[in-house]
């Protein structure tokens, strides 16, 4: 059940010049905004935020008339916000969009049932419709086994691995080619920081992008809120009374981010702007094109081996070797999807969950092909 | 004199007050001190509220809220009015969100 937060009663008295909002100049300024520290009332908060995400959209031509299109719904703040915000904007403005609530149920006990709540009651306050794609469904595994079984340690690995492919495979079925997500700014900009924190340079160059397309994949992916603050998403939600889920994951904390995050959060305190600035400096930072070295005989030897090991196909596996052989467009050989190994890392991933699990349980498991799903049968045996 | 408040808890952070969104909280003053700011509130949540010590930092970061939790003041952000130093009136809704969770 939601519950709306309390409005005031105390009335302000006495307002001073300094205290109105600097737009309208007329109404009470109840928000700082942390873009340019400007003061504004709720009503001019709406219009400029509203607007603002209106202009990333026209301004990068994210839809085209008649376009359907899915958004990714958690039930969380973000994405709470943005189905309300595009629904708004779509009516408001004519995108001519047709809009589709899209969630992932991982089956984690306790947190994604109870989100999943949230998000059909959205459904219901903002008349979309609403597909929801299951782990158990696509992979026959719900989040908590996979814990039980391979530790609450990787669990983000493969709840990440698996959310990709799952949105995926969602908008397939529902014959969408995209894909939007609630990815804020204050995401992006902690995504840019890590990146640099880990010396990836490779990932910092396409972590701004406002929309990532991959070659072969028919599922393109946006990011509307690539210049939304949190806080002014939460704000909005606050002040909207909008419907959105707050609890984190049973199984977080996503270690890495978390300190990425607290970093974020305390230069914001500093200087709000640190948040649009870091994304500024990530949109900027482009790798100079390698430069083609001079072939000498000696240099050319080394080339051709280096060339020959390139050439053989590397596979992603459970051990931890990964392929430096990238391939654009690549499908996996046993589920199709797009993957730049031959087998994608979903498979690769399932498969050494069904190793484990084969060997807790033996005693029931005769078979070596697809373990995992004798094993539930099995279970669902009675006598 | 005292200072009847409706405090409360959101996005998240009612995790830490028993899973209670809303709070009704009445605080006194100290006979001869100065009126009753939103530091004493702050004071008041972290010593009598918050049930297990150590969630105290989720709340409280050096001495003060967290980056990351929006204080509202009657759905003011507290940044327009004073911060700490607000001067609290009896029937004023003060409320923190948390923005630090997954969405």
């Amino acid at each position: 059940m939601y519950q709306p937060p309390s409005d005031p009663v105390n009335k302000a008295k006495h307002l001073k010049t300094s205290q109105l909002c600097e737009l309208c100049h007329s109404r009470k300024a109840v928000i700082k905004r942390p873009k340019n520290l400007m003061k504004i009332c709720k009503e001019c908060f709406y219009y400029v935020f509203e607007t603002e995400i209106h202009n990333t959209i026209v301004s990068n031509n994210l839809f085209y008339k008649g376009e359907r299109v899915a958004v990714g719904a958690s039930g969380g703040k973000d994405s709470t916000v943005l189905a309300y915000v595009l629904k708004l904007l779509n009516e408001r403005h004519q995108y001519g969009i047709e809009i589709v609530l899209l969630s992932i149920d991982e089956g984690i006990v306790g947190y994604r049932d109870d989100s999943l709540a949230t998000v059909k009651r959205n459904q219901k306050q903002y008349e979309l419709p609403l597909e929801i794609v299951s782990y158990r469904d696509l992979y026959n595994w719900t989040m908590d086994e996979i814990v039980a079984c391979a530790g609450v340690r990787n669990s983000c690995t493969y709840c990440g691995v698996f959310r990709r492919q799952a949105l995926d495979r969602g908008a397939n079925k529902l014959n969408i080619a995209h894909v939007v997500t609630g990815h804020n700014a204050d995401d992006m900009a902690e995504t840019v920081l890590m990146n640099i924190l880990r010396g990836d340079v490779a990932r910092l160059e396409k972590s701004t992008a406002i929309m990532t397309i991959s070659a072969g994949s028919p599922v393109k992916r946006s990011k509307p809120f690539k210049y939304s603050y949190q806080k002014e998403i939460v704000l909005y939600a606050h002040y909207k009374k909008l419907d959105y889920f707050s609890t984190e994951c049973t199984y977080a904390p996503e270690a890495f981010r978390g300190t990425a995050r607290e970093l974020m959060k305390n230069l914001e305190a500093i200087r709000p702007s640190c948040i649009i600035d870091i994304i500024h400096s990530g949109e900027n930072l482009v790798l100079k094109p390698k430069k083609q070295k001079k072939q000498t005989v000696k240099s050319k030897n080394v080339k051709k081996t280096e060339l020959n090991t390139q050439e053989q196909e590397l596979e992603v596996r459970t051990d931890g070797t990964v392929s430096l052989n990238f391939k654009d467009g690549n499908r996996c050989e046993r589920c199709g999807y797009l993957s730049s190994n031959k087998i994608c890392k979903a498979c690769t991933l399932l498969e050494g969950l069904a190793a484990n699990r084969a060997k807790v349980q033996l005693d029931l498991d005769t078979s070596t092909d697809g373990a995992a799903k004798v094993v539930r049968d099995l279970e669902k045996l009675s006598f | 004199m005292s200072v009847a408040l409706t405090v409360e808890f959101l996005g998240g952070l009612d995790a830490i007050f028993q899973n209670q969104r809303k709070h009704k909280v009445t605080l006194d003053e100290a006979s001869g001190k100065e009126a009753l700011k939103l530091r004493d509130l702050i004071t008041y949540i972290t010593n009598n509220m918050i049930e297990n010590e150590n969630d105290i930092p989720v709340f409280i970061q050096d001495g003060t809220v967290r980056p990351g939790i929006l204080t509202l003041v009657n759905d003011t952000d507290w940044e327009l009015c004073d911060e700490e130093e607000y001067v609290l009136e009896n029937g004023d809704v003060i409320s923190f969100t948390s923005t630090l969770h997954g969405g």
